[in-house]
């Protein structure tokens, strides 16, 4: 497959203590598309997600060998400056995660963490861009001093990416971003994913195969801690190479 | 939810196999009728001609359902949609040995002007195509179905034979030609006929490689 990748592992080995989590994974991931990982639980695709915005480093006794490429820099240097790396590739959770503060200061808080933008009316401004983005403005654009929570599981999950979004992230990855939505909200988040990926690069960990199908331009297969198959998302439920990933995807197993 | 979806993608293929048995039977009885002016007999086949059309709905309404609950991907959905067009297929099959019925009520009690010659062997061996493809689909071999397609050659020459010769018989009596144009309709059916199980046997390539090749070209 030819395109220009905007992460690129080599080697990529990671333990758990003893347990090896993930087995000399090389992936390439294309920008500006979206990616979905896929594979049954526990197979390493969050680990592997977790890896890109390096989240494992909170994880006690974890070693990691070999390299991640993004944009040609490896990540996994020691002197890898990692709150600039996490506002570049920003991470989007399982559950919605907002704090517990109004809307404005949930979508304030990065910029004041990463003393982005220090004039009230360029913040408004990119508060206003970022929930736009996620189609939320309208919607809330008179409620932003409501507390957060109050708000829809599906409109929190928005907020959530408008939040990554407004620290001008280059990469998003989405870990299970719609396990906790309804079909119709799922379905939202889906077609906000095709939009995005016009401007951002998108890695999704998926349980829900047609999801993956439908959402991404290209899926990986893990099992095992071990990259089975990458290619086009259509070659992959259409015609895939390996048995292992017709299983998986056909329900024989996961 | 596998197994039960297994046992339906069993069902299918059976319920193929016997549309495709219905179809077979169609066209040697067709032929058959037609070399033994067998009005009675054309009509029985142009009556179960809407079994043949019933049954292809019923698969179709079973592959739509298929899709629609189970949502299968990759070998399973490739399954799903070589039998949607492989029942197509068929159902013109039958159309076309209905066709060659209504050709034995349009003669009506007209004696032939001649004994089939080359019709009859075209039917024996679109047939032999036939079933032999429906081998290959259970067998899931694609490298039969690719010798199949090949074997369209021969009815084509067959149907060549047939046309040169009706011809050769008006242009010598050309008040024969009401007579025999019907007779080249009929070898014209049947050569269509052959085609549509080369176009059969793509799809069992299909099903079984995934890619989707134009295995042969027909020249007519």
């Amino acid at each position: 497959m030819s395109f220009e990748a905007k992460i690129e592992t080599q080697n990529l080995n990671l333990y758990y203590g003893e347990f090896l989590a993930l087995k000399d994974v090389y992936i390439r991931i294309p920008e500006r598309n979206v990616t979905a990982i896929i594979g049954p639980s526990g197979c390493g695709k969050s680990t592997l997600l977790r890896c890109f915005n390096r989240m494992n480093d909170l994880v006690e006794n974890i070693k990691v060998e070999g390299k991640i490429f993004i944009e040609r820099q490896n990540i996994l240097e020691p002197d890898m400056d990692l709150i600039h790396l996490r506002r570049k590739v920003g991470m989007v959770f399982q559950r919605p995660n907002v704090f517990d503060l109004s809307i404005y200061n949930n979508l304030r808080f990065g910029l004041r963490i990463h003393r982005m933008l220090k004039n009230k009316d360029d913040i408004m401004q990119a508060i206003k861009n970022g929930l736009e983005h996620v189609n939320l403005w309208n919607e809330l654009k008179d409620k932003l001093r409501k507390n957060a929570r109050s708000l829809s599981l599906e409109q929190q999950q928005r907020l959530c990416i408008a939040r990554v979004l407004i620290l001008k992230p280059d990469i998003i990855l989405l870990d299970e971003p719609c396990s906790a939505l309804d079909p119709i909200s799922t379905l939202k988040i889906e077609e906000l994913l095709r939009v995005l990926k016009q401007e951002y690069t998108l890695v999704i960990v998926t349980h829900n195969m047609q999801q993956a199908a439908r959402a991404s331009d290209y899926t990986g297969f893990l099992y095992l801690g071990e990259l089975i198959e990458f290619g086009e998302t259509d070659q992959i439920f259409m015609n895939p190479k390996e048995k292992l990933t017709e299983n998986y995807i056909s329900g024989h197993f996961g | 939810m596998r197994e039960s979806f297994e046992k339906h993608i069993k069902e299918l293929n059976e319920e193929v196999i016997a549309m495709s048995e219905m179809v077979a039977n169609a066209t040697s009885r067709s032929v058959k009728a037609l070399a033994n002016r067998d009005v009675e007999e054309a009509n029985r086949i142009i009556n179960d001609d809407l079994l043949v059309n019933n049954k292809r709905w019923q698969i179709e309404e079973k592959c739509i359902n298929l899709i629609a609950l189970q949502q299968p991907v990759a070998t399973d959905l490739r399954e799903i949609i070589a039998v949607l067009s492989i029942i197509t297929e068929l159902e013109r099959m039958g159309d076309y040995a209905e066709g060659i019925a209504k050709i034995v009520l349009m003669l009506g009690d007209e004696p032939l002007i001649r004994p089939l010659i080359f019709t009859p062997k075209m039917a024996e061996k679109v047939v032999s195509m036939l079933k032999r493809s429906m081998q290959a689909l259970v067998n899931r071999d694609a490298d039969t179905a690719n010798a199949i397609c090949n074997e369209d050659d021969e009815v084509d020459k067959l149907y060549d034979e047939a046309y040169h010769d009706l011809l050769m018989l008006m242009i010598k009596d050309p008040t024969l030609v009401s007579k025999a144009t019907p007779l080249i309709w009929a070898a014209h059916n049947l050569e269509r006929s052959a085609d549509r199980v080369t176009n059969i046997c793509e799809r069992i390539v299909f099903l079984v490689t995934g890619s989707m090749p134009q295995v042969k070209v027909s020249t007519y």
